[in-house]
This record gives structure tokens, C-alpha cells and sequence, in this order.
């Protein structure tokens, strides 16, 4: 009978082979943050004006790679975060490895661009398939595009379970515990078997803020790029060729209930505010 | 015949939303483009379900089987799988909910279906479909098309469609459909149990007056401020997500599909920019007052009034100005 040796990152526990040490892949994304901005759309009609607007990693994937660091603190094992995207996604995945991430690498083709959530999906998974991992956590959705797609899309073509707005996980035994955001304040309670793809809530951690001696140490080191060729593409497969849908134009919502704006200066508002109080009988 | 087909969605013995929502929806594109609306129940003692259901769609489908008593993105992959294979509708209407978006977008790979997800309008111009989404939390909105396919799906946004029952009602078949399921099909995800969030003190769906606190507070800090707005107005203090997410206030404060659906007379939305998990929670409200630096913030989208201004200015005189006139 052939034994079964122990590795750095298996254990043998009543006979069964025990994922103990991890290795965890974070899918992360270098989003424009919009919560204060004015938003306009560029003259393609397809697209918003990104300039002057500032970049960042996705709120989602910022929990997300939270929740990779924790875990390998608490478990052992590495970290690599992986983007879809041009140069200036560095900056989030400097920004990750800073924190505490142990490689980068980002994926990039100038075909890739329009891409939608399947295809994105599509080039993660050319590069992921051939890396070893015990885990992935994505962000739920990015505050973006917000499609919520590709962590679940992902782990399909995978061939291995997940599981979505995902509050608490918890590994044990080659299993993870997790909680699922519900509706109405509910969770949910699942177990998902390992390797799986895990799509993170925020608000399941508090993200860590980088740290000047942690930002020296992600200057060091590599980013590796991967291109259409490394990753077995072809142009036909990828951006707006390869995607199933297409974002057609975009446009303003048309405003369908007419707000009053109370104007002046504050203690003018005040007064108006408190007439309208007294007028609507709710004070 | 041309089929759209609806994905009912239930939950701790209760149909939800969603599921009369989409049926609505689906219901008129039906009618535009001459297709049978179906409706898939999935689940264990649901018959009663199929029963309310028949009443809004040509024919429903239902699979009983005790191991998907709760939802299994698993179990409802292999059942929506099959019954997708088989009847090939010309559309799939799943909710962007829990639910859908654990299932959604591994289903449609699996079948190898164009998806599109989070939906808040569809239509049909020329045998070509069209779905409108919002990107950038509201302030955008993106018109999606599909390459040609035999099946589309989409992922329907919570109270994009309002729900409204036909007349006379529709009268619909009821099939029952033999589970396909094994235990093997249990073997890499269960069910576990649900958990309620912790009750607090104060209900704040139950208050008359709410005022809610968002990411324009900056701090953990600043909350007081706002905190004694909401007592001089006599209301309670709420919360929008990003303030529960950073821990600055407990989960049953705050407001929105995820936590608490509020219809107080009066709701104050203090540096809230309204996404739309937001928005949701406080569809029945009476006056919505918001104060935002943003005038295109997507909270002024649904507000009564607004104030466009700092919040650490305007809200201190606002205090002042109501605490005034109650003495008087």
C-alpha cells in the first residue's frame, strides 16, 4: 500500500488527509471610488470619465484580502492576489502586498478590454488553473460594474463548490464554515468542501491600513504579468469578442420624483426644514 | 412555444417578493412577445406555494424533495440544469437576492447561457433583448445586449417590477417533476441553520420618526452629532451599511435589504448617498428628508426634500432650530 507522506501542507488526522496550512488566491480589482463624485459619461457613450476620479482596491476584495491575511496567520501558507487589468492596477496590488500578500499577479492583453463578467472570469481562470490553491476569495461584487458574478463564475468552471456573500468562514478539516448574508438581517450557516471559491461580504473583518514598513516591502518585489499567450488565449475568446454580453450605452437615470431643495445658508435651511416639519404635522 | 421561465423563490415557509415581482415583470414581456410564462418551484411541502403561484403564470413546475428543503445553490444547479436542458425557454428570470447570485452565475456557465445580472428593466425590441442595470451604485445607468443565444438569463433586481396580480387569474397547470437529486449531489456544500442577527433595544422599523447616519459622517466620532438630531426630532438613530460594516453601530440599526425595512412619517438620511440596498429599506416611508453634498446623490432621487450642504454645518443648526421651536 502506498503511504501517504506529510507535506508542508497536508496532515494525516484519524487517517484523513487534512488541508492545515493554506494556500489562498484573492481576486482583487482597482476600481474608480464615485461615492462623492460627480459621475459623467465619456464621449464613447460606453463609458464614465475616469479622470481626476480617485482609484482604489474594491471595498469587497479590501475584505476579501483581509480575510486571506487572517487566515494565513492563523493557519500558515501564502497569499497571492491576482487582477485583471492594466498597469495602474499595480497600485492595488501593491497595496495588497503591502498589507501582507506574498506574490502578485496581474493579467493583461489589450484585447481583454470589454470583457464582461464571464469573460473576466474566463482569464482568471486560465491563469488560476494551472496554480495550486486550497482557496479563493473574491470580493461579492465591485462597486463598479457591481455584476456579483465572477467569484461564483469562477468556481464553476473549476469545478469546485462556493459559496456568495459570504460574513464568516471558519476552515476546518478540509471544510469551511460559513456564514451567508441573507435578506432581513438573516444568515445562513453552510459548509463548503475545500478547495472552494468564497465571494466576501464586507463587513466580515476590519481591513488592515498599510503600514510605511509594509509599503517598503511590497516596492521590492515582482509583479508578474501575464499576456494573452501565457494564458492560452486567443484574441476570439476574450474582451468584447469573447463576452456573451455587451454594454451597449450608458445614461442618466431620468429623475422620476421631483425633490424640493431647501437653499440658503444653514440657518435659513433650518427655517424652511422646521416650516415643513410644521406643515407635514411630523414634529 | 416561446417560454420565459421564473425561478420562485421561498424562504423559512414564505414565498418572497421577489418571486410576485418577477412574475409581474415576465408577465408583460409575455405578452409583447406571445410567450407562456412557467414558473419553477423548487423546494419540500411547497404544494400550497404552487397553488398561490398557478394564479400568476401559465404553468408551474414543481420539484419536492426533502434534502432541498433549504435552498442548495448545488441541488438547484442540477434541477434548474435539467429542466433548462429540456425546455429550453427563450428567457430565465432568477432574483438578485441570496439566492440568485449563489446560483445564477454558475448555472448559466454550466448551460453555457449569456447572464446578465442585477436587472431593473428588460425588454424585447425586434427579437433582440435589452436589460437595463445600474453600475456605479446608481448614478449610471447601462443598457446590456446578448449574443444571439437559445436561452437568456438575467438576475432581476428586489422591487424593480411592482408586483400585481392578474385579473382573472392566470389559472395555471401544476407539474410535478420527479427530483433528479442524489446524496452525491449533497457532497461538497450543506445546509446548516439559519441565524437571526442579535436583538438590540430600540426596533427601528417601529419608530415614527428615523434618522439615519451614513459613510458622510467620516468617523466613529461624529456620530453623536447625528445621534442628538435624531433625539431633538424625537426619532431614532439608524444607520446606513458602510456604518454597520466598520462597526461604528450595531446590525439591528441598520436600514436596507440586508437589515431593516423602515416606513416611518419621517426619515432623515444625514450623509447617505442612497444605494440602492438603501433606497429599498425605506420605499414606505412618509417624508424623506436627506442632506448630502452631492446634489446628484441617488438618495435625492427619492427624497422629498434635500439639502445640499456639509453635514457638520447643517446639521448642528437643524438641532438648534427644532430644539427652539419644541421649546416654545
Amino acid at each position: 500500500m502506498q503511504s501517504l507522506h506529510e507535506t508542508e501542507n497536508v496532515f494525516i488526522k484519524n487517517g484523513v488527509m487534512v488541508v492545515e496550512k493554506m494556500d489562498i488566491i484573492v481576486c482583487v480589482k482597482h476600481v474608480p471610488d464615485t461615492a462623492e463624485a460627480e459621475v459623467t459619461i465619456d464621449p464613447s457613450g460606453r463609458d464614465i470619465k475616469k479622470e481626476g476620479l480617485p482609484f482604489d482596491i474594491n471595498e469587497w476584495d479590501n475584505y476579501a484580502i483581509e480575510e486571506a491575511l487572517l487566515l494565513k496567520e492563523k493557519h500558515g501558507g501564502k497569499v497571492t492576489v491576482i487582477t485583471v487589468g492594466p498597469e495602474e492596477y499595480n497600485e492595488t496590488l501593491r497595496k495588497c502586498l503591502a498589507k501582507g500578500a506574498d506574490e502578485a499577479i496581474r493579467l493583461y492583453d489589450e484585447s481583454f478590454k470589454g470583457s464582461d463578467g464571464y469573460t473576466t472570469a474566463k482569464i482568471l481562470y486560465s491563469a488560476i488553473k494551472n496554480m495550486k490553491f486550497d482557496l479563493i476569495l473574491t470580493g461579492a461584487m465591485a462597486g463598479d460594474d457591481g455584476y456579483a458574478q465572477v467569484g461564483v463564475t469562477l468556481a464553476e468552471m473549476l469545478g469546485i463548490p462556493h459559496a456568495s456573500l459570504v460574513k464568516k468562514v471558519e476552515v476546518k478539516d478540509g471544510w469551511v464554515k460559513v456564514n451567508r448574508e441573507l435578506e432581513g438581517g438573516l444568515e445562513e450557516v453552510a459548509e463548503v468542501k475545500l478547495p472552494a471559491v468564497l465571494a466576501i461580504q464586507t463587513g466580515i473583518n476590519e481591513p488592515r491600513y498599510v503600514s510605511i514598513a509594509g509599503i517598503r516591502r511590497a516596492a521590492k518585489k515582482e509583479i508578474k504579468v501575464l499576456g494573452l499567450a501565457e494564458l492560452g488565449l486567443s484574441k476570439e475568446e476574450v474582451g468584447e469578442l469573447g463576452s456573451p454580453t455587451r454594454l451597449e450605452r450608458l445614461f442618466i437615470p431620468e429623475v422620476t420624483k421631483k425633490v424640493e431643495f431647501l437653499t440658503g445658508d444653514p440657518s435659513e435651511v433650518a427655517s424652511k426644514l422646521a416650516n415643513v416639519l410644521k406643515e407635514k404635522g411630523v414634529l | 412555444m416561446v417560454e420565459v421561465l421564473v425561478l420562485a423563490e421561498h424562504r423559512k415557509g414564505e414565498l418572497r417578493d421577489i418571486t410576485f415581482e418577477m412574475l409581474t415583470g415576465a408577465r408583460k414581456i409575455c405578452d409583447k412577445i406571445g410567450a407562456d410564462l412557467t414558473v419553477a418551484l423548487l423546494g419540500f411541502n411547497v404544494k400550497e406555494f404552487a397553488k398561490e403561484l398557478a394564479d400568476y403564470a401559465k404553468q408551474v413546475l414543481i420539484v419536492e424533495d426533502e434534502r432541498i428543503k433549504e435552498f442548495n445553490s448545488e441541488a438547484y444547479q442540477k434541477i434548474l440544469a435539467k429542466i433548462i436542458g429540456e425546455r429550453k425557454p427563450l428567457l430565465v428570470m432568477i432574483g438578485h437576492t441570496a439566492i440568485g447570485m449563489d446560483l445564477a452565475p454558475s448555472l448559466a456557465t454550466s448551460l453555457n447561457i449569456p447572464l446578465t445580472t442585477d436587472c431593473i428593466g428588460l425588454d424585447f425590441k425586434d427579437g433582440k433583448l435589452y436589460a437595463i442595470r445600474q453600475i456605479y451604485s446608481g448614478k449610471v445607468n447601462a443598457e446590456i445586449t446578448f449574443k444571439d443565444a437559445e436561452t437568456y438569463m438575467v438576475t432581476i433586481r428586489s422591487g424593480a417590477f411592482q408586483p400585481e396580480k392578474p385579473e382573472p387569474p392566470m389559472g395555471g397547470g401544476i407539474i410535478n417533476i420527479p427530483s433528479p437529486l442524489t446524496d452525491e449531489d449533497f457532497a461538497v456544500k450543506k445546509f446548516v441553520e439559519y441565524v437571526e442577527e442579535a436583538k438590540g433595544e430600540i426596533d427601528i422599523s417601529a419608530a415614527d420618526i428615523v434618522v439615519s447616519v451614513g459613510r458622510g459622517i467620516k468617523d466613529a466620532k461624529n456620530i453623536p452629532l447625528v445621534e442628538e438630531f435624531a433625539k431633538a426630532v424625537g426619532g431614532v438613530l439608524a444607520c446606513s451599511r458602510p456604518i454597520v460594516d466598520k462597526g461604528w453601530l450595531p446590525k439591528d440599526r441598520q436600514v436596507g435589504i440586508s437589515g431593516k425595512t423602515v416606513k416611518p412619517k419621517l426619515y432623515i438620511a444625514v450623509g447617505i448617498s442612497g444605494a440602492f440596498q438603501h433606497l429599498a429599506g425605506i420605499k414606505g416611508s412618509g417624508v424623506i428628508i436627506a442632506v448630502n453634498k452631492d446634489p446628484k446623490a441617488p438618495i435625492f432621487r427619492v427624497a422629498d426634500y434635500g439639502i445640499v450642504d456639509d453635514l457638520f454645518k447643517v446639521i448642528p443648526v437643524l438641532k438648534d432650530k427644532i430644539l427652539e421651536l419644541k421649546g416654545k
